[in-house]
Parts: structure tokens; sequence; C-alpha cells
């Protein structure tokens, strides 16, 4: 391995391990932001259903669906704090000299973040402590605070393929406009197809829950209720979804072709170019893939006669790690057709009058549902992280150049592994526990250590 | 005032308000740990979850604030701490994240056993993370942050000002904590509670004035800059400090717990503000002044923009949040 070796000497030696500790912080805490950003609305459509029908059906799915927040939210800020600090303890190379290029949509994602953590205060502990309606309404400020977060947030992501507001004049940052950063004219697809993929998140994974409650012979209103809610969201939300990744892709052949290429598994420049299911690339060539004529170029240009542009053009020094990407890519696409599928599936047999929720193939379809939505959006992240290397700001920051030099950095992604794995542990065994003692009919959950429960 | 310094008192605001409210929840731990077994504790548990339950996230978000603000305003100090502070910042996140993840998970837990390991994990966390962040703010204070970043690893928060700040943070976030618990465990009427808390809290506030006196030569010695500072220019807010400090003791010793969280935020408030008015002009002590690590111009505007939002969006919510959770209806379970 004299190349490996060759190219880990020249690096720093934080790079590997800030990656590593990098992607499995994000990778861990996206999974809850999407919470934050797509639960609050569901939670809003069970309250309010609860309280203008007056079913309690609902309000009982609300009241858990809100002490399960409580959980995930609390593990959703701590895990964003972790990237907060993440961003200058790995990579100084980025904050110090584009700080405040890339800084203000964080500010004010930290003011949605704020409103956010206020309103889940009061929400979680108005109930029976506000009036009903006012209480619902605690909702709305924490919903709109998702959204706006998410789109302020994509837009610095959005900035670093898209580079814009500022010049850089003989080495040095100038002329720094953060609006334009703010606005800079990527960030509103890729905030579609991150909102829409929170909503497909959440929906099948909660979904599942109820699923597999029915698989056990819990076929109540409560299940059906908590399976049909966030099953409707995630069935608009995944048919949403091909459509604005598919505009979000056409992008990529002007604004990153070399993402697009890896994506594509394009070694040479084709006119018009296949679309290839699969595949694996192996001492440099393409093997092991399904062939279909012409759709490649229709995928990445919209267009069956288009050229898709070949890794061969671009400098090895400039190529992204192909088959991480590739794979990621297609798995993706891959799940999220499927995921569309399976709802289309659904909802034709209900407008025929079948219900599927009886169904014991669909259910188990639908507990993997979940999983799968998950291993979508990680794959998306992958692709697009991935696939834009090897720069962190395109053509302007290499990530060799972002990354720390701290030679102890090996340690610190250890203690990660160790903290995210005690913390994905202690979040099952204890929403286990608060499941299993709502089924035997204990519905306040008190705390195991109240004065109550001592006397008891 | 030119326009890193405002933004400089704007993010030295976030660092006052998450020094009180994120301090005093931090604080709370320390009761938590101390408060015995889970049969002679459960009261005082109780009592924490219900006083800072509803707030530590919104509490929590200062420090998001804070760091945004610094990376956005003054970015290469940030990378600069960053890189030469990483060790203190890791722990001290450690503490955070440990702490959030614990606290939730314990109220939920399904077992007492369950309870108790997240319960110890959530209080000691509790202590970790103010550490580390007194041995931050001790080590930027003291000069040994240098502009490029690359301060000793170790031997930069190694010093007798960082360990203090470290132990003095530790204190006076259970202090703080220690008034605003007493004062709930008297108005929600657990008057066991109340004098076993009114005795630990004074009990504290003593012995964080013991460390502070202490401190005193080897941070003057070690941190000439700030102590010059301190004894200079913002000798008025430390004398302030001291004197609410010393009321705050007497208060909670005659039984006065309302008027004693006035005197506590007080006490802690200015003795955050002399810290910050006894360093200026540096951002980085002896390495980086406010106007020469500042970013962009039109970044700090648009950051006034972002903070007179929080002003009209955020700080009335915070009210309205803080207003609730100190009304009586919501004091019963």
């Amino acid at each position: 391995m004299p190349l490996l070796t060759d190219v880990m000497a020249a690096d720093p030696a934080g790079l590997l391990p800030a990656r590593q500790q990098m992607a499995l912080s994000l990778g861990w805490h996206i999974v809850l932001a999407c919470f934050g950003v797509a639960f609050p609305t569901m939670i809003f459509v069970v309250h309010r259903r609860g309280i203008v029908r007056s079913d309690p059906v609902a309000l009982g799915l609300a009241r858990r669906w809100s002490k399960v927040s409580a959980v995930l939210f609390a593990i959703g800020a701590v895990s964003g704090t972790v990237l907060s600090f993440e961003m200058g303890l790995l990579w100084p190379g980025l904050m110090g000299p584009f700080g405040d290029v890339l800084g203000f949509p964080f500010a004010l994602e930290g003011l949605s973040f704020f409103v956010e953590a206020i309103f889940l205060g009061i929400y979680l502990y108005g109930w029976d402590r506000l009036p009903p309606r006012q209480h619902l309404l605690m909702l709305l400020p924490m919903a709109t605070a998702g959204v706006v977060g998410t789109y302020c947030v994509i837009s610095v992501n959005a900035w670093m393929n898209m580079p814009t507001g500022f010049r850089i004049v003989d080495g040095e940052v100038t002329d720094v406009d953060p609006w334009a950063v703010l606005f800079n004219s990527g960030a509103l697809l890729q905030f579609a197809h991150m909102w829409v993929g929170a909503f497909m998140l959440v929906g099948f994974v909660v979904a599942a829950v109820y699923a597999a409650g029915m698989l056990r012979g819990r076929r109540d209103e409560h299940h059906r209720l908590g399976f049909t809610v966030p099953f409707g969201f995630a069935s608009v939300a995944s048919l949403l979804q091909p459509v604005v990744g598919h505009v979000l892709g056409i992008r990529l052949g002007q604004t990153q072709p070399s993402k697009l290429a890896a994506f594509e598994l394009a070694t040479t420049t084709e006119q018009p170019a296949p679309l290839r299911i699969g595949g694996l690339l192996v001492d440099g060539e393409p093997r092991w893939f399904l062939e279909i004529p012409r759709w490649g170029s229709f995928i990445a240009r919209g267009s069956f006669d288009k050229p898709v542009r070949g890794l061969d053009t671009f400098p090895t020094s400039e190529q992204p790690p192909v088959n991480l990407t590739h794979v990621a890519f297609q798995s993706m696409v891959g799940v999220g057709s499927l995921l569309a599928l399976a709802v289309i599936v659904f909802w034709v047999a209900r407008w025929r009058g079948r219900d599927l929720r009886d169904n014991r193939w669909f259910l188990r379809f639908a507990v993997l549902a979940g999983p799968l939505a998950v291993i979508a959006l990680e794959c998306g992240w992958i692709a697009t992280e991935v696939g834009r290397q090897p720069w962190t700001v395109w053509h302007v920051l290499r990530t060799t150049d972002a990354a720390t030099d701290n030679p102890g950095l090996w340690w610190s992604y250890a203690g990660a592994c160790v903290v995210y794995l005690g913390m994905t542990i202690g979040a099952w065994v204890v929403l286990r526990s608060m499941a299993r003692r709502w089924r035997a009919g204990e519905e306040n959950l008190p705390s195991p250590y109240g004065p109550q429960r001592q006397e008891a | 005032m030119t326009l890193p310094v405002l933004v400089a008192a704007a993010l030295f605001a976030g660092v006052v308000a998450y020094g009180l409210f994120g301090g005093a929840d931090f604080g709370s731990g320390f009761f938590d740990l101390t408060a015995g077994t889970s049969a002679r504790g459960a009261e005082l548990r109780t009592l924490v979850d219900h006083s800072i339950g509803p707030v530590w996230e919104a509490n929590h978000v200062w420090l998001i604030y804070v760091l945004v603000t610094w990376w956005t305003a003054f970015p290469a100090t940030f990378a600069a701490a960053t890189e030469t502070l990483f060790v203190p910042f890791l722990l001290a996140l450690l503490g955070i994240v440990l702490r959030g993840a614990a606290f939730a998970f314990r109220k939920y837990s399904g077992t007492l056993a369950q309870a108790r390991l997240f319960g110890a994990v959530f209080a000691a966390s509790s202590l970790i993370a103010p550490f580390f962040f007194g041995t931050v703010a001790g080590a930027i204070a003291s000069g040994r942050v240098p502009a490029d970043g690359d301060g000793d690893l170790w031997a930069s928060w190694l010093t007798p000002t960082s360990l203090f700040g470290g132990v003095i943070a530790v204190g006076t976030c259970s202090f703080l904590a220690g008034v605003f618990l007493t004062a709930d465990a008297e108005r929600s009427g657990h008057p066991v509670l109340v004098s076993s808390l009114r005795r630990r809290t004074l009990a504290v506030g003593l012995l964080t004035g013991v460390v502070v006196f202490a401190a005193l030569v080897p941070i003057s010695r070690d941190a000439t800059t700030l102590s010059d500072g301190l004894t200079g220019r913002a000798l008025p807010l430390i004398v302030v400090s001291g004197m609410a400090g010393a009321a705050t003791l007497v208060l909670v010793a005659r039984r006065r717990f309302v008027p004693a969280r006035i005197t506590a935020v007080v006490a802690v408030a200015t003795v955050l503000l002399g810290w910050g008015i006894g360093q200026y002009p540096w951002i980085l002590v002896d390495a980086v002044t406010i106007e020469a690590g500042a970013g962009a111009d039109q970044t700090l505007v648009a950051l006034l923009v972002a903070v007179g939002l929080a002003v009209v969006l955020v700080l009335p919510a915070l009210a309205y949040l803080f207003r609730l959770t100190q009304s009586q209806r919501w004091m019963h379970e």
C-alpha cells in the first residue's frame, strides 16, 4: 500500500479521525434533528384531533408522543451541541478563515433552536397546567422554528457546495456578504430535500412502531391512529422526494460534475450516458452493474441525449472516493423508490377498499420501512458529503487544510464512539421501558425515585 | 463604541446569561449528587426535576448563542481557542452531553437501579461541565491562548488561574442553584427540604468564598493583565459582587429566600461582568484584541440584526416560560 501511506504522510494528523468523528456525530444527530423538525407537526395533528373531536385516543397519543419527544429532543439538543464544538475542535482551518462568512446562518439557527427549546419546555410541562387550546398552540412555534432552523443549517451546507458571498484576494477572505450566504441560490432546493426527508424518516419510524404493535395483535384504535397519522405524512413526503431529488440532481452537472460522475459511476464521458444500477469500481473499471441505455443522461441532465462528464476528465487529486459515493447515492435512490412504491400500493389498495393494515406482510414491510428511511437519509448525507471531497468548501478549501493537526484526535474519536453507543443504549432502554409501562396501563410514568414510589 | 466592541458586548451578555441560568442548572447537580440514598434524596431529586426540567434546554441554548456569535464575529480567535484548549473544551462538552442525556433518561427510567445510574451520571457530569468551562475561561483570561492557536495542549490550562477558575465555577454554580432550589422548596411547601438545602447552600457559599480568597494571590501572580483589570477598571463590580455574595449568605441564613435569589444573581452577574471588563480590550488576553480579532464588518452588522431579533423574539418567550414555571398552578404535580 505505498500510495495510501504517501497520502497519509502529507495529510494533517487529525484528518482521518476528524472525518470519522464528524461523520459519526453528524450521522447520529441528523436522525434526532429530523424528529425536532417533523415530530411537533405530527403531535400537533393528533393533539388537535384530540381536542377538536374530543377524541381520547388521539389525545392519549399526543401525551405519549410528547413524553417521547422529551427524551429525543434532550439527546438531540446535546448531540447538536457536539457539532457546534466540533466546528472548532475538528475544523479550525474552516472556522478560522471562514467563520465570519458561514457563521450568520448559524446565528439565526441558534435563534430558532432557542424558540424551539423554550416552547418545548412550555409544551411538555403544560399538560394539565395550561388551558387545552392555548397548550396546543405551543406546538406551532416549535414546528415553525424547526423549518427556519433547517433552512439556516442547510444554507451553510449549500454554501459549502456552491460557495458565494466572499472573495479571496492574495489568500485573504474579503468582501464578505453574510446575506448572500444565507440566501445562496443552492439553499432552497437542498432545504426542501432535507425537510421532506425529515418527514419521511419520522413518519416511517413512528409508523413502524405501531405496525410492530399491530403485528403482535394489538389492533386497537390507538395503534391504527398511531400508524396512520405518521404514515400519512411519510406518504406525502416520499412521493414528493423523488421530484425534489431529481431537480436537485440536475443541478449537479453544472455545479459539481465530479460528484455527479461518482454518483453515476461514469469513468469516461458518454453521450448519451447509460444508467448503471449497482456496480463498483475495481482497478478503475466499473464492474457488476446493470446498464440501462440513455437513462443516465435523463436522470443527470434531464434529457435523453446530453453527455455526462466522466471521472477521467478530472485530475486524480480532485476526484471523490468513487465507490462509497456511488453506493451511498444509489442506496438512497433505491430505498427512496421502494418506499414511494410501498405508499402507492397502500393508498391504491385503500382506494379500492382494502385496508393493508390488516395484512401481515404489509405490516412486516412497514416495520422495516422505519430503519430503511433512516438508511436512505444517512446514505444521502454520505453521498453528498463524500462526493464533495477532496473539498470542504467546493474549489475553495480542501479538507486537508480544514482539519486540525491535533495528533490526539483518535482518542477523542474513540471517546465519541463510547459516548454515542452509551446514549443509543440509554435511549433504547428508556424508550422501551416507557412503552412497556404504557402497555401495562401506567399512563403518567412517575419517576421511580419520586417520594410516592419510595413510600409505596 | 465601535462595531466589534458592540458585538463583543452582545457576546459577553450571552456568557453572563449562560453563567447565570445554565450555571444554576448545573449547580443543581451538586445537590442531587449529595442528596443521599434514594429514599432520603427522593424529595430533593423530584424538586430538581421540577425546577430545571422545563427550563434547562432553553438555558442551554445560551451556550449555542455564545459559540455561534464567537465564531461568526471573531472567527480566528475561536479557532485558536478550540485548538489550544482542545482538552478542556472536549471535557466540558462531555459533561454537557452526559448531563442532558442522563437527566432526560433518569426522569423516564423504568427501574430504580436505572434511575440511580442515570442520576449519578447526570449529577457528576453537571459538575464536570462548569469545571472545564472555568478552566477555559481561566486560560483565556490568563493569556494562555496564542493568536495562531498552537499553545500547549496541557500546560495552557493546567495553571493556577484555570484550576481555581474551574473550582470557583463549580462552587458558584452550586451556590446559585442552592439559593434557587431553597426558594423553590419553600414555595412548594417542603419545610424539611428547605432546612437541609439552606444548611448546605450556606456551606457551599462559605466554602466558595474561602476558595475565592485563597485564589486571589495565585491568580494575581499568574494572570497579571486580568488582575490589573480586576483591581482597576472592574473594581467597582468586584466590590459589588463581594457585597452581594455576603448579603446572599445573610439572607439565606435569615430564611429570606426570595430576595436572596436577587442578590445571588447580582453577585454572579457582576463577577462575570467584572471578568469581561477586566480583560477588555483583549478577546484573547495578551494575544488578540477585540478590534484585531473581529471578522468582516458586514457580518458584524448582520449579527447585530440577529441579536435584535433575539431581543424581540426570544426574550419575551423566555420571560413567558419563566413566568409560567414560577406561577402557582405550575408548582403542583
